[in-house]
């Protein structure tokens, strides 16, 4: 816990504000609320910020949080200790009803679905009557502590505060985890992290739960916080007025969420209480105000507060490198031929009326570089896509191991021991490059997001990062471990994919065009690199256009032309063919 | 239920559902262009709507003078932009179109007010105010971040919206309006009677979906526009400038704005905050079609339009709740219709 000292820190200093003599009551009330708005925003930095899924409707869930309690408290009498599980599990189930819908929706449609949604379950609120209506529910008892009743907004505060920083001591504790490297990776699309066993829809509805649970926990402290609710606080705007809190303070760093919060509430207070003095207006001056501050604000900070102070920061964190003595055992190993690792039958893929890969078969051997060569077009992203699961083929077999596979997804296929790089680096920029290779490790890992929260994880963590940072020495990158993936030339980053791609303990490594971007001795060190994977037991199949680095490393060429298989051999062979050098060259050659 | 309720509910929805359909169209137009979801364009309504109601009723509207506001601010930031090339030509268009344009369109409207303008000249002036607030929005809040995420330009979008929700608090007050019809004849056909004003509603409506049919197929700012809503670095690669594709898309979606905004004031009473709802169901509308399509969303929300006449007449409580929540299914529909496999999103 040593790397969590500011979080102690800050705290100990949160406690420390209400019992310093002399703090007006006024700045108690605004603390309670910026926490009450933290807490949400929290949830929405995991959600939005990490996550990739921007929500409008987060005052929903605070919503369902509040709304249970109420009915709870006041119509059944129940304990308010007894409604904090009822309402975490209240927000946590329409989650699950709403981000099973929610979370497949893709692109544009996520925001625009959580706005509908959201209006909606405002428009439910204020019309049912057991939730009373426009008037909602009064009433509601205070929480107690034995005779410790919380009714002043300066007790209450504890409590508010307490949930803050546990809350945020998990979700940190969340993101550094396997589970978080795989919420981080999804935020640039699903097809890499999927291609290392991460199951994308069930990863998205666990932080749609986890944001909404936090949201549930702000409603029920609201709720026994102002001792009634109606439906104004939980709706369109609320749930608007939260997305920028998040997007004010950083949406990719849970402190970003807290800052937010103190920045827009006490914004908002300023505004509403100097404005008409100084403008002797009348009207929601403030909104004015605020809209045009925020829009200027994103001008100058789009990434919001908090990253721009912590890199004003003179100190900064110092990263622990992980203990690379540390072993992780090889995963199992599937059984079968051994030999025949990886066969192609007549695999075919349509887009529509083009053939992109026309009846394609060739198979890769244990302990063998295969290339696969041809122009550009020739199909041969499609053929790795076919074999690694992100695209299904419109006919023809394949067969790992000598047993066929139907339509294994990605996550499926890297099981049987394939793994793969990308012809377009799909790296996660912001992350650093330990991290970015650990996800290549996520197979290998157990710990579930729970375990992960409360730090049950650390064994499994360090030999998960142990690994990583073996796989990077090996690549020869163990200078830039630290640095975020983005800042990498791009020669460095397709090596970096290696690396992720080795930690996942293949017995099959398929390459999409490893050497473009590198320098003659980079392509060397990477051939010798591709040797020794070889000699250790190893096969690659690899696609790549530098023919000088093919012909030197293969064992065996596969030529495809348009999407047909136009020859195979040996390097030897494949040079003297004419079909090949027709291809190539043209007719005349 | 007899087959009279059943014509006029449809009625009524279709009249509201042509409205939806004009703000739809107009999104999906700023959003295909930009990139940026425009919350603002139900101010854009309540805008136009109250402008004209203003003028009509012989009061001066606050929004004449935010248009030149607006403008300077936008002449400011344009020489600020132009700091270390300027040249008289940049300097005299953006004078004429910043300062200018809206002074002039001022003067007309202090005039106008005082003269109690017949209904063509106070809908002329409306639009133009409205049109000229649309151009510098776009220059002062999402032009400088043409570039980033989505998530951040909808973020300023709704700083805009509450700056000029505010604003329209303060121009017009809580007070709804209502304004002078532009036909006063009817026409009855069977039990059905429509107005000239529904009549209008629905000419106009199909004028326009032909208009930016025209617009966006035959003339060359069209297909720029469109180029630019393909790809943005293409469009600038073959000489287009995105940014006058963005002032462009939001001029129109201001004119779209206002003038369903002068449609719908005069069948009913509108507040300074209504056009954030109307604007949220044009909405539904355009997202139902996917943000690209025209026809797509012009169906959409007609069907809007109907759900919600039907709803209000069988479950008024729950009117709102089943136009938002039918949007869920539908979405789905459309996420699940599209396989997700090569799709990648990028920030």
């Amino acid at each position: 816990m040593r790397e969590r000292w500011p979080v102690l820190l800050f705290a100990c200093v949160m406690a420390a504000i209400p019992l310093i003599p002399g703090v007006p009551p006024f700045w108690i009330v605004l603390s309670d609320n910026i926490g009450l708005s933290a807490l949400v925003a929290m949830g929405l930095v995991l959600l939005t910020g990490v996550g990739g899924l921007t929500s409008f409707g987060q005052a929903a869930f605070c919503g369902f949080g509040a709304y249970t309690t109420a009915v709870l408290t006041t119509a059944y009498g129940l304990s308010p200790w007894l409604t904090l599980p009822a309402s975490l599990l209240v927000s946590g189930i329409a989650a699950v009803v709403l981000g099973l819908v929610t979370v497949r929706l893709s692109g544009h449609y996520l925001p625009l679905g959580t706005i509908a949604w959201g209006l909606g379950l405002f428009y439910l609120f204020s019309k049912l009557e057991f939730l009373g209506r426009n008037d909602g529910v009064s009433g509601i008892p205070p929480l107690s502590i034995g005779s410790l009743k919380m009714l002043d907004p300066g007790t209450i505060y504890f409590a508010i505060w307490a949930a803050v920083v546990i809350s945020a001591l998990l979700t940190m504790n969340l993101l550094d985890s396997r589970i978080g490297r795989a919420i981080r990776a999804l935020r640039r699309g699903h097809i890499a992290a999927e291609a290392f066993g991460v199951q994308a829809p069930r990863t998205k509805l666990l932080v749609f739960i986890y944001a909404a649970v936090l949201a549930g926990l702000s409603g029920w402290l609201y709720a026994h916080f102002e001792r009634a609710v109606n439906p104004t606080p939980f709706g369109a705007q609320a749930g608007i007025e939260y997305l920028f809190i998040a997007v004010v303070g950083g949406a990719g760093y849970v402190w970003g969420g807290v800052l937010g919060a103190a920045i827009v509430v006490i914004l908002k207070e300023v505004l509403q209480s100097y404005l008409p003095l100084l403008l002797h207006g009348e009207g929601q001056l403030e909104t004015i105000v605020f809209g045009i501050l925020l829009v200027a604000l994103l001008q100058f900070a789009p990434q919001g507060v908090w990253p721009w102070l912590m890199s004003r920061l003179p100190i900064q964190p110092a990263r622990k490198r992980p203990d690379m003595s540390i072993d992780l055992p090889p995963r199992p190993r599937a059984s079968g031929a051994p030999n025949l690792l990886l066969e192609l039958n007549r695999a075919r893929k349509q887009f529509g009326g083009v053939v992109a890969v026309n009846d394609v078969s060739f198979d890769v051997q244990a302990r063998e570089i295969v290339a696969l060569i041809g122009p550009n077009g020739a199909g041969k992203s499609t053929t790795f896509n076919l074999i690694t699961g992100v695209l299904r083929a419109t006919s023809g077999s394949l067969s790992v191991l000598g047993r066929k596979i139907h339509h294994a997804p990605p996550q499926e296929i890297v099981k049987l021991g394939i793994a793969r790089t990308f012809q377009h680096v799909k790296l996660v920029p912001d992350m650093s490059v330990l991290e970015n290779v650990a996800i290549g490790a996520h197979l290998r890992g157990r710990t579930g997001a729970l375990a992960s929260m409360f730090r049950f994880d650390r064994a499994g963590e360090a030999k998960l990062l142990a690994e990583a940072a073996r796989q990077i020495a090996r690549v020869g990158l163990a200078d830039q471990i630290d640095q975020p993936a983005g800042s990498l030339s791009l020669g460095q980053q397709r090596i970096v994919e290696i690396a992720r791609a080795l930690c996942a303990d293949p017995m099959l490594l398929l390459l999409d065009e490893p050497a473009a971007g590198l320098r003659h001795m980079e392509k060397q060190r990477l051939a010798a690199l591709l040797r020794e994977l070889r000699e250790g037991g190893m096969s690659v199949l690899l696609v790549e256009h530098d023919m000088g680095f093919v012909m030197d490393l293969a064992d065996r060429v596969v030529v495809l032309d348009f999407g047909t298989k136009i020859a195979e051999g040996t390097p030897d062979a494949i040079k003297r063919d004419p079909g090949v050098i027709k291809a190539y060259l043209g007719a005349a050659a | 239920m007899n087959s009279t309720i059943l014509l006029f509910l449809v009625q009524d929805g279709i009249t509201n559902g042509a409205i939806y359909a004009l703000l739809g169209l107009a999104l999906v137009l700023v959003f295909a262009v930009t990139r940026v979801i425009l919350i603002p364009q139900g101010e854009f309504v309540t805008y136009g709507a109250l402008t004209y109601a203003s003028l009509a009723s012989g009061q001066m509207p606050g929004t004449a003078k935010l248009a030149v506001v607006m403008g300077i601010a936008a002449f400011v930031l344009d020489l600020f932009a132009a700091r270390r090339a300027l040249h008289g030509r940049k300097i005299a268009r953006a004078l004429a179109v910043n300062i200018a344009l809206p002074a002039a369109v001022l003067a007309l409207t202090v005039w106008a007010a005082a003269h109690h303008a017949p209904v063509p000249i106070a809908i002329a002036l409306s639009l133009v105010i409205v049109a000229s607030i649309g151009l510098s929005l776009y220059r002062l809040a999402f032009q400088p971040l043409a570039h980033t995420s989505v998530l951040v330009l909808l973020i300023a979008s709704v700083g805009c919206h509450l700056a000029m929700q505010g604003l329209g608090l303060l121009f017009f007050g809580a007070e709804g309006q209502r304004g002078p019809v532009l036909a006063d004849a009817a026409l009855t056909a069977g039990p059905l009677r429509f107005t000239g004003q529904s009549l209008a509603v629905y000419g106009i409506t199909v004028a326009f979906i032909i208009a930016l049919w025209l617009f966006f197929g035959l003339s060359l700012y069209g297909k720029a526009l469109r180029a630019t809503a393909v790809n943005r670095l293409g469009a600038r690669l073959v000489g287009i400038r995105t940014s006058l594709s963005g002032q462009i898309a939001f001029l129109l979606a201001s004119v779209i704005g206002a003038l369903s905004g002068i449609l719908i004031v005069p069948i009913t009473t509108l507040y300074y905050d209504t056009g954030f709802l109307i604007g949220l169901k044009g909405f539904i509308a355009a997202i139902i079609a996917g943000l690209v399509s025209y026809p797509v969303t012009a169906i959409a929300a007609l069907m809007i339009g109907i759900v919600e006449a039907f709803s209000s007449f069988y479950a008024s409580n729950f009117k709102e709740v089943i136009v938002f929540m039918l949007l869920v299914p539908v979405l789905l529909l459309r996420s699940l219709a599209t396989p997700a496999a090569l799709e990648e999103e990028k920030d």
